[in-house]
């Protein structure tokens, strides 16, 4: 009997670890041979500890399962939810890049191969560099982390670079409320994102890797370490990869809990070992970044589909979507949520299919008041726009980003100059300090809403001012996006901003 | 290492960190290891990350403070780390977090006068679909509500 409980951090947040014990315990004292495999998350985080048990005739899904549960489970009188895959939420997914991830143990690299594995990055290494770039092009694939800028012709630009040196460094620095896509994929399948950065340091011709991933993350920085070891003792890593005349090799850098260091040339200073101050572009890192040599920074999803968009082939990749936005979007449905967790689809989903339908609307039962999307600098989106299609161009019209894909979602108790305001403090608790109009502009922000809650009428207009200067006089997105948040809850809920006196009057 | 050891020995410090000068931009890993040995990155550290690198003292102390994780002295015996993002904000995280600080009776980045925990905020565990999240000592906790903030604090002799 082969029993699945996760390792995945929020399946631990929710007693995977307790229930791994008692199933082992139990199983002891009944004489039964019970093979644990601790296997990442599908993603249904409402389900989590979601535990799969096999008997030889396929998986069958129970959860949430708690400790006391265990003994009806052996029994087999615990409700069964069925295959995963015919769960609604699972079903209606298209998983690409996360098709692994909850499925095998992260760290047997022979199921990874099993499940497909290393096909791409075989594929790639017969290729050559112009060819593989050229692949990632068609693929149509663009930065996952927030930018949306395309990754071929980041890659491009590296490759066709003249340098004794280059690198691909990962940004798993994913400290944007709301999501945790990088963080589930790094603790539940580390070798696809090994596998895309080696196919990225083959394109682009180099031969060093890093990973700056977040302190917050413990236990998947304990993964993709263990995973690199692994990979290099088993060549996937190493003076000739795979067998080929590529060099390629990663280490994984904890980074040291400042959000900024998620903006990349703030990142690469940090991991120069300085202060995470954002640099100016140009130069641009792809020609001048770690240590002033042509590197490749990008997030951890995009990394970790490169390995299918080569398995599958770029045209099979760009077949989902919607417009410019191709392939498929792996949206983190959080906050007040019912059905909260990870939800890999085609881009083009509206919002209302996502917060209502998938979701479930809200965990507390009350009505959706907004959602936040793409992080703690992503536009409050109130329920009259949820129409809108999640892509990168249609979002922005609205006057928002789809960012990482994060949406959080508000019940109607939610007060949204509260929420603006705590938009401003974190940009002033956050701002790496070198332009004026985030470091200064965020402490004027907390204390203009403040005025405004005061029932300063004249501050509405100061607050809009000053939004104004932040987002165009700002180095960085920092600065520069945080009048989203803000400005949309001005504009959106212009009730929660009504001041006293004219709530008086 | 304990509040009232004695302070490490500038050779003890050099003999830690040395072994990691040949990395790429190793000042971070020197930092997390020294924190990690002692607990905070101890004063006495900066003139010989300086040496060692060849920064002057300013710079040092310049990364040192830039970065939240950091810490100048020790912690408490315990460390607990409340999210205070938005996600966790949907789920109601102020209230929680408010009755911990109250029942402790110290203000963020604080600690309880007997030295037994300390109080931090954390923007973001990754753990949005299942707030209000928390970590004690490294370990995650999903949907903190105000009983569960009650055992935690209980267990750590709060």
């Amino acid at each position: 009997m082969k029993i699945y409980v996760p390792l995945d951090s929020a399946a631990r947040a929710l007693g995977a670890d307790q229930v791994a014990q008692v199933i082992a315990a139990e199983a002891r004292n009944r004489g039964l041979t019970v093979q644990i495999i601790r296997n990442g998350s599908r993603g249904m985080i409402w389900l989590e500890p979601l535990v799969e048990v096999d008997l030889g005739q396929g998986r069958q899904a129970y959860g949430p399962v708690s400790p006391a549960d265990v003994p009806a489970l052996l029994d087999g009188k615990l409700s069964s939810l069925g295959p995963v895959e015919e769960i609604p939420f699972f079903a209606r997914q298209t998983r690409l890049t996360f098709a692994r991830c909850g499925v095998i143990d992260p760290l047997d690299l022979t199921a990874y191969q099993a499940h497909g594995g290393l096909a791409g990055l075989h594929r790639a290494i017969g290729m050559g560099s112009a060819q593989i770039v050229q692949e990632v092009a068609d693929s149509g694939l663009r930065g996952r982390g927030g930018a949306g800028f395309p990754t071929g012709i980041k890659w491009k630009t590296v490759a066709e670079a003249q340098a004794a040196q280059k690198y691909i460094v990962c940004n798993a620095d994913e400290g944007d409320s709301g999501t945790f896509a990088d963080r589930m994929i790094i603790e539940g399948d580390p070798f696809s994102l090994i596998e895309g950065m080696a196919i990225a340091g083959i394109g682009v011709g180099a031969t060093r890797g890093y990973v700056y991933l977040r302190s917050e993350y413990p236990v998947a920085i304990d993964i993709l370490n263990r995973a690199v070891q692994i990979a290099r003792e088993n060549g996937l890593l190493g003076p000739q990869v795979l067998g080929s005349g590529h060099a390629f090799d990663i280490e994984v850098r904890v980074g040291a809990g400042a959000y900024v260091c998620g903006e990349e040339t703030s990142l690469l200073n940090s991991l120069e070992g300085k202060r995470g101050v954002v640099r100016a572009k140009p130069p641009l890192p792809a020609l001048e970044g770690f240590l002033g040599r042509p590197t490749v920074v990008n997030n951890v999803i995009s990394l970790a589909t490169v390995p299918v968009i080569f398995e599958k082939g770029a045209a099979h990749y760009a077949d989902f979507g919607l417009g410019r936005s191709r392939g498929t979007v792996t949206l983190q449905i959080a906050g007040n949520v019912r059905h909260g967790g990870l939800f890999e689809t085609a881009f083009g989903a509206t919002l209302d299919q996502v917060v209502n339908q998938i979701g479930g609307g809200t965990a507390s039962g009350r009505p959706v008041k907004a959602v936040q999307v793409g992080g703690p600098l992503g536009a409050y989106i109130p329920v009259e726009q949820f129409d809108t299609p999640l892509g990168y161009e249609e979002l922005d019209q609205k006057g928002g980003l789809i960012g990482h894909a994060g949406l959080v979602v508000f019940d109607d108790s939610a007060d949204m100059l509260r929420m603006a305001r705590f938009a401003m403090e974190f940009c002033a608790v956050e701002s790496c300090g070198k332009c004026t109009p985030c470091r200064i502009g965020a402490v004027r922000g907390v204390e203009t809403i403040d005025r405004i809650a005061q029932g300063d009428p004249g501050a509405i207009e100061l607050l809009t001012d000053l939004c104004d200067t932040m987002r165009d006089g700002s180095l960085c997105a920092l600065g520069g996006f945080t009048p989203y948040p803000v400005m949309s809850a001005l504009r959106h809920f212009p009730d929660d901003f009504a001041t006293q006196k004219e709530a008086a009057e | 290492m304990h509040a009232n050891a004695p302070a490490p020995a500038p050779d003890e410090i050099r003999a830690l960190v040395a072994p990691l000068t040949a990395l790429e931009g190793p000042l971070l890993p020197m930092l997390h290891a020294l924190q990690r040995e002692y607990g905070f990155v101890p004063q006495d550290a900066v003139p010989v990350l300086a040496d060692l690198l060849n920064l002057g003292r300013a710079e040092v102390h310049g990364v040192i403070s830039f970065y939240h994780d950091f810490r100048d002295a020790p912690a408490g015996r315990h460390v607990l780390k409340i999210c205070r993002a938005e996600a966790c904000q949907a789920m109601g995280c102020d209230a929680v977090a408010e009755t911990a600080l109250q029942r402790l009776g110290v203000d963020w980045h604080g600690t309880t006068r007997d030295g037994a925990v300390t109080v931090e905020p954390v923007y973001c565990l990754g753990l949005c679909a299942c707030g209000p999240a928390a970590m004690l000592d490294g370990q995650v906790i999903g949907r903190v509500d105000r009983d569960r903030m009650g055992q935690l604090l209980d267990e750590v002799g709060a």
